[in-house]
């Protein structure tokens, strides 16, 4: 294998909101890359920042209350720092996006075939409505719509969630993208479609080796998919690394308590942890070192400063967290019966 | 499509009935409105007032007196009592001008209300916005017959660009125009303050749908996100406004707007009618409005189906 050509290069992004209650800090410093070719998941609770991260990309989170700090390479070029025009170009070209609720996500009033065209041709106008007709049915084909030639002619509240996720899908490939962002596509799906639309991402980077940001808050949607996880809190990555160094060797408490209580296939469903307790804190005043602090369990005196990203596994330079605990005392602590979990004093394990 | 037509032909013919009824009735209830009164004058005496009222049928039960004048409107011979002249041709004469009334002022106020609600909902809370909101409620808040004053008076007594009143049919194009510039326009304020602010309020809302997101998240200019996806979507509660308010105005219901200009149309005839508590003009123009509102009604379901695939027409 060649050396993996790194397409997205995150630094230091930070995104405030202005609100009447205050400055809302959605995301306060990550740091990560894509590269061709590989499914980096972004993963955390909801309100964590993690669309706002991949929005921001895109610049769809730019308003009048917005700010943004650090850089977001891209082909040469900052993303933060481009004008409105540039982005625009980048916009559902080289970059595009898949949307959580496939129902809202199109717009009523237009055949999914116009839709289609819309986007291939807002890009390459000197493509004849025609010739965009047949690549909107060839698209559609690629991503499992069945009979596609008739279906172009539907309308959005004429297709299943499913379907719609696979138009929205299509779109987004349209002008063969180098990086695709798909934020919770699966999220509001049914359990068997939400596996077809994985397997359809899945398959996507196989054949385009396009780049892939899938952004969820559920760990169990990432485990068959991804081939990096970064874990969000409270608009901070906490940890980071390779799908393998996250279930197997997990360093943050955080993390544990996702694959906790995740619903795992392969396990009696008693297995199962209850969620993590408390609600993440706000970002208008968030606690000050570990944001995660008010929820954790093992938290001791030191947790009051802000634990760099950083790893402290010396067999494993590229598995940062943001956790004072040593490793050592990590491994013990997350042992929850025969499964990795957040020790809290209500868990049952039956 | 059949199957629409006829269930909105056959609730027409229910709503003519009740409205009529309705009107009927209230003209009986209303204190001193006795038509053989109407009809004789005020020198009648009450040997002559029981003739007539033999003589018209006003003596009998009201069921038989509605029936018959129903009767008189359906073939077209009903009179009108106080002057009693064929109330169908008076209505054929005040149609032009009513018709060039609405027609011209329903284009007018379309046209602004759709314009003013974009700027202000484009601009909202800058300094267009503002201004235009302040002026949307002065125009809300304005009374035709205010209006038109001032404008008779300013840009036509003074100015003398404008004529005094009066109408002019379309065989003389020019002072057709100049005639009903002053009368759309004044007809028109009220409801340009109403649709921008309705059409403003939409657009703020369908903003901030998912679909307008993946609009520009397509790279479309905010024009086009503007036009094809959020423009788009808002105006069908625009159109459904539209189509019940043109209704009205082509019924008749520009009362204010056609006195004051003295436009000698239905609306005016209308008022001249309830003055002289005339009931055969009040309950034909009467009808005719609500006909005129099922009509449009239809025609804005058709129309909304059209701009709406997930509406089906079903009557
Ligand atoms: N335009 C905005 N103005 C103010 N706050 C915002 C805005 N957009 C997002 N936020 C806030 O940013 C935080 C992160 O939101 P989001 O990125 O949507 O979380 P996630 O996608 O992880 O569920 C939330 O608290 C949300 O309320
Ligand atoms: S730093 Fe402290 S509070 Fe934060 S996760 Fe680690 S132990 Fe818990
Ligand atoms: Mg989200």
């Amino acid at each position: 294998m060649t050396a993996p050509e790194t397409l997205l290069q995150v630094e230091d992004l930070r995104v405030s909101f202005a609100t009447e209650e205050g400055v809302v800090r959605a995301v306060d410093g990550i740091t990560f890359t894509v590269q061709a070719g590989e499914v980096l998941a972004i993963v955390g609770e909801s309100g964590s920042g993690k669309s706002v991260s991949v929005m921001t990309l895109m610049g769809l989170t730019r308003g009048q209350n917005a700010r943004f700090e650090g850089k977001a390479m891209f082909d040469g070029r900052d993303l933060i720092a481009a004008s409105d025009a540039e982005l625009r170009k980048v916009r559902g070209a080289a970059i595009a996006m898949v949307f959580q609720d496939p129902m809202s996500s199109l717009d009523p009033v237009y055949r999914i075939g116009a839709q289609i065209i819309e986007q291939i041709r807002v890009h390459e106008p000197k493509v004849s409505k025609a010739q965009a007709l047949d690549r909107a049915v060839d698209l559609m084909e690629r991503v499992g719509i069945p009979r596609a030639r008739d279906r172009v002619r539907s309308y959005p509240h004429e297709f299943s969630g499913g379907m719609r996720q696979r138009v929205m899908i299509a779109m987004a490939l349209a002008n063969s993208p180098k990086l695709l962002i798909a934020d919770e596509p699966t999220t509001a799906l049914a359990v068997p479609i939400q596996a077809q639309i994985l397997d359809e991402l899945r398959r996507l980077r196989d054949q385009t080796g396009a780049g892939i940001i899938l952004v969820t808050h559920d760990l169990g949607v990432v485990a068959d998919i991804a081939d990096r996880i970064a874990v969000m809190y409270a608009g901070r990555i906490v940890e980071q690394g390779t799908l393998e160094d996250l279930f197997y060797d997990p360093q943050h408490p955080y993390t544990w308590g996702l694959l906790g209580s995740i619903t795992r296939v392969d396990r009696n469903r008693a297995g199962k942890l209850p969620a993590i307790p408390g609600q993440p804190p706000s970002l208008l005043a968030p606690p000050e070192g570990c944001h995660f602090r008010p929820r954790c369990p093992h938290a001791f005196d030191r947790c009051t400063e802000l634990p760099e990203l950083v790893s402290r596994l010396p067999e494993a330079p590229e598995h940062p967290d943001r956790c004072w605990l040593e490793p050592e005392r990590k491994r013990t602590l997350r042992q929850v019966g025969d499964q990795i979990g957040l020790a809290t004093g209500e868990t049952v394990i039956s | 499509m059949a199957r629409f037509v006829i269930r909105r032909l056959l609730a027409a013919v229910g709503v003519l009935i009740a409205i009529s009824v309705v009107t009927f009735l209230i003209f009986q209830a209303i204190p001193n409105g006795d038509p053989a009164q109407r009809i004789g004058g005020r020198t009648a005496n009450a040997a002559e007032l029981a003739l007539i009222r033999h003589e018209w049928g006003f003596d009998k039960p009201i069921y038989v007196q509605y029936i018959k004048t129903m009767g008189k409107i359906l073939s077209g011979t009903v009179v009108s009592y106080s002057q009693n002249l064929n109330v169908l041709d008076q209505i054929r004469q005040g149609l032009p001008a009513t018709l060039s009334l609405a027609i011209g002022a329903g284009i007018i106020w379309l046209g602004l209300g759709i314009l003013f609600g974009v700027i202000t909902a484009v601009r909202a809370g800058r300094f267009a916005d503002r201004a235009l909101t302040v002026l949307a409620f002065i125009g809300v808040s304005s009374p035709p017959f205010f209006l038109g004053a001032l404008a008779i008076y300013y840009v036509g007594y003074k100015a003398n660009i404008i004529p005094l009143g009066g109408y002019s049919s379309l065989s003389h194009p020019w002072s057709w125009f100049k005639h009903l510039i002053a009368p759309w326009l004044v007809l028109s304020v009220l409801f340009i303050g109403i649709y921008s602010r309705v059409l403003r309020s939409t657009i703020l809302d369908i903003q901030h749908e998912d679909y307008v997101r993946t609009a520009r998240a397509k790279g479309l200019s905010e024009r086009q996100v503007m036009v094809r996806h959020i423009l788009r979507n808002s105006l069908i509660p625009i159109i459904s406004l539209w189509g019940l308010d043109f209704a009205q105005v082509i019924g008749g219901g520009a009362i204010l707007t056609e006195s004051v200009f003295n436009l000698h149309g239905v609306g005016q005839f209308a008022a001249q009618s309830i003055q002289r508590l005339d009931v055969p003009p009040v309950l034909v123009i009467t009808m005719l409005t609500a006909f005129f509102v099922v009509l449009l009604g239809a025609l804005v379901d058709v129309i909304y189906a059209f701009l709406d695939p997930r509406i089906r027409l079903s009557g």
